[in-house]
């Protein structure tokens, strides 16, 4: 702008309105947990690592659409400096996408351009231990301030603006298998996150940090003490190394102030013999009070375990009218194979039926219970060690009122159990699990893809998108893919639903009928769930493929 | 014959390697096999590769791209020795050096040349009868291509003393459809054109399936094109559990376990 000369009245309008609007993107800067709460209001925006406190991942922007949707094209790729599987789901504010890189880096670029503002790198402790890779999952954001878990399980808070550290507490100790690979949940002024470290025989917990200081307000652990609500599932010592591990950001309804919290396999992973007794709270949902910490509910999914069913799903909150009552619903794909519908104010079961095909139990009682079938020594276990789903974000559309997830099916896996010596920081397996091939010795299904080569094929699993109604359980359509896949699922108000897959193609379907609108090739695996946001009134879609984060928009 | 740089550097790191390692190099490969190593060397490599590992390399050993530890697939390694020496000095690539007790080095090595298999044992004989039957007995280099050497129809089998443990081997020499790997299947195509292929499946997708063909062409074919697509679970290779004896079985695999080129 140019300022004419002797005309200083000039200069202060200039001045009065440049202050005004410096402010102004100031005040917009500071997200508060008012309006993660509010996120419907501010679809621009991606504030929280699931989309929003109910994790339904549906946008409601809807300039992008079923009929212009064959439209969309390619506007930037940030390619990532490090290599293996890239799982963060970036947050978007004001224009400014924050995401982290492995191990745990944190980069600020122009949502717009892709373009880099700052890059943070934290270094690792050696004594960092994880065993499925140097994952993270993204960071969260408060006021102008993010906050990122490392593999050494530490909680470190950074100025958004510069990309400095600010403070930086030890959450659990890395020498005994803690880890955080979790975007943290923010909740008013408060940091939640938990720990990761299922196969390490830790003892796991979520714990609250006050987002100013770093100082912890409240623990609560996973794996109740002898005297606890929960112990009497538990015999001797084997509490000490229950595991119920963490490794997905929460939900949260502000409504009833509860935090919702998948919890991962009990330790040792595949040998149950080892902890007689359901092993509260591993492989359940538990409702802790947001300021307190206080346990208000749980259900359990698995209980005793020896599967590695791994209840760590992110807790979808959808309010329906749910066969003819309101109801405060919550809606959960789990890695044991069956769909759940709960009563998220207090845990109710309402129903139950499996989404894959299910061999370890013949059906859940009254109550949601699994009836147990375990199958003989050497006999395969529908689902596999990987689960019908996993980790990967499933969406709600309260559009089309379906519930989408990426399921895996035709996967099973041949269980072991052996004796397991608790060493501290050593693997805790008890056992372990081979998925079935049809011949001996050939490639299963990995935890990710590494080689551009399916080498598994559909003979040992292959990625469906399965859109269920939640009102029966019924497959309202699925979309085939020959891999299996672990992208999470996007929707959108247009009705539109973007996800992929390990072969890295990105599809676009009809959220409605699944019929498939677009797709691009973008070759790497897709392990991450998509997001939308919108810049200068220009909406887009993000997606990681392989060593890839990329953008896309309509053509202009 | 194109290279992509890690290609490349792989290939120059061999060619210094084999420079290096003279007279002795063909003792050092009959020293990889996993039977050699002692049962107690694997087990403690396992719990090694556990504690120290598994961070990068993950539970498979499959983690970093370029490398599958368990399938014997390095970047810049051929020997024990290369192992040893990338695991204490570390790579420029970023894995950090590590500073192991000798037990735990030798353990270390002896769980990765293991496939990380603490059960595996075979009986493996002398690969020099071994390639005499592979030639001729075994009409083996009929089918199979061995260092640019033979036809396509079959898997090439240059590099299959890294891909394969001694056990997987002795399985797919004595009865081959029980060990024949999904993605090899023999696959027969009909397209809609009735245009017919029968091959041998390279990678399949949801949209595509590649192939090379009994004229040993490379085809991509959209599966929107194919009318009909049969993947048969038999080999074509015939079962040779009565056509060696177990000591010609055991030579063979001794000498598919010299076949290491990258």
């Amino acid at each position: 702008m140019n300022i004419e000369r002797g005309r200083p009245e000039g200069l202060h309008y200039f001045l009065v309105v440049a202050t005004v609007f410096a402010l102004a993107l100031v005040l917009n800067a500071q997200v508060t947990s008012d309006r993660i709460a509010r996120a419907a209001d501010e679809p621009q925006n991606w504030l929280t690592y699931s989309g929003g406190y109910a994790s339904q991942r549906h946008s409601l922007l809807k300039q992008i659409d079923p009929g212009n949707a064959k439209n969309l094209e390619l506007k930037w790729i940030l390619p990532d400096q490090v290599f293996g599987a890239w799982q963060s789901t970036p947050l978007v504010a004001n224009g400014i996408m924050y995401v982290t890189q492995r191990p745990n880096d944190v980069l600020a670029l122009d949502a717009k351009t892709g373009r880099v503002f700052w890059q943070y790198r934290y270094t690792v402790s050696p004594e960092a231990r994880v065993c499925c890779g140097s994952n993270n999952r993204g960071v969260a954001i408060l006021g102008d301030t993010l906050y990122m878990g490392t593999l050494d399980a530490h909680l470190v808070a950074l100025d958004a603006t510069a990309g400095r550290p600010l403070w930086n507490v030890e959450v659990g100790d890395p020498r005994l298998g803690y880890s955080i690979t979790m975007a943290p949940l923010i909740v008013k002024d408060k940091v939640l996150v938990g720990v990761g470290g299922g196969e390490y025989g830790i003892r796991g917990f979520i714990a609250a940090f006050d987002a100013k200081t770093g100082k912890e307000i409240w623990r609560f652990h996973t794996i109740p003490a002898p005297g606890e609500p929960g112990s009497e599932t538990w015999k001797g010592d084997a509490w000490k190394t229950g595991g119920g591990s963490l490794w997905v950001t929460p939900s949260y309804d502000p409504a009833t102030n509860q935090t919702y919290w998948g919890v991962g396999n009990p330790g040792p992973d595949w040998n149950s013999d080892l902890r007689p007794g359901d092993n509260l709270y591993t492989d359940s949902v538990v409702a802790l009070d947001a300021d307190t910490g206080q346990l208000k509910w749980h259900f359990q999914f698995s209980p005793n375990d020896t599967y590695d069913y791994d209840s760590v799903q992110v807790a979808v909150l959808a309010d329906l009218n749910w066969r003819g009552t309101p109801t405060k619903a919550m809606l959960w794909a789990n890695r044991n194979g069956f769909f759940y519908v709960l009563d998220r104010t207090n845990g109710r079961f309402l129903f139950g039926t499996p989404f894959v095909k299910v061999n370890w139990a013949s059906g859940l009682d009254a109550k949601g219970r699994p009836i147990a079938t375990p199958q003989p020594p050497g006999q395969p276990t529908w689902p596999g060690n990987q689960g019908g789903t996993n980790w990967y974000s499933p969406s709600f559309s309260p559009s089309t009122g379906l519930f989408y997830v990426s399921a895996w099916e035709n996967y099973a896996s041949i269980y072991r159990k052996e004796p397991a010596a608790y060493v501290p920081g050593r693997n805790f397996p008890g056992g372990g699990a081979n998925p079935v091939t049809p011949v001996p010795g050939a490639p299963g299904v990995r935890i990710g893809r590494t080689t551009p080569i399916n080498n598994w094929t559909d003979a040992v699993g292959k990625g469906t998108v399965m859109a269920i109604d939640p009102q029966t359980g019924q497959k309202k359509w699925t979309f085939q893919q020959y891999d299996v896949t672990d992208s999470g699922i996007l929707t959108t108000a247009s009705n539109l639903l973007f996800t992929g897959g390990r072969e890295g193609y990105f599809y676009a379907l009809d959220a409605r009928t699944g019929a498939q609108l677009w797709k691009t090739s973008l070759g790497g695996q897709i392990v991450n769930g998509p997001i939308s946001y919108a810049v200068e009134g220009k909406q887009y879609v993000s997606v990681i493929s392989g060593n890839s984060l990329v953008t896309f928009g309509l053509r202009e | 014959m194109p290279f992509t740089n890690t290609g490349l550097a792989a290939w120059i790191s061999c060619l210094l390697i084999a420079t290096a390692v003279p007279a002795g190099a063909q003792q050092l490969l009959n020293q990889d096999h996993p039977g050699q190593y002692s049962q107690e060397d694997i087990a403690a490599g396992n719990r090694v590769y556990n504690a120290q590992c598994t961070l990068c390399h993950g539970r498979d050993g499959d983690q970093v791209s370029g490398v599958d530890l368990r399938r014997g697939v390095f970047r810049r390694a051929n020997t024990d020795e290369d192992l040893a020496r990338v695991i204490t000095s570390g790579t420029a690539a970023g894995m950090p050096p590590f500073r192991l007790q000798p037990s735990d080095l030798t353990g270390i090595v002896a769980f990765i040349r293991a496939h990380f298999d603490t059960t595996a044992a075979v009986r493996v004989g002398d690969a020099a009868r071994g390639r005499a039957i592979f030639e001729g007995k075994g009409t083996c280099s009929t089918c199979h291509r061995v260092n640019g050497r033979g036809p396509r129809a079959a898997p090439d089998l240059s590099d299959i003393g890294v891909a394969r443990a001694p056990a997987a081997l002795e399985r797919s020499i004595r009865e081959p459809s029980s060990a024949l790997m999904p993605i090899h299947r023999p696959v027969t195509i009909v397209m809609k054109d009735r245009t017919i292929i029968h091959g041998r499946r390279l990678n399949e997708d949801t949209l595509t399936v590649q192939v090379i063909d009994d004229k040993e062409r490379l085809l991509s074919i959209a599966k929107r094109d194919i009318e009909v697509l049969d993947v048969s679970t038999r080999a074509s290779m015939p079962a040779f559990a009565d056509r060696l004896t177990a000591d010609e079985i055991a030579d063979t695999v001794a000498y598919l376990l010299t076949l290491r080129e990258p």
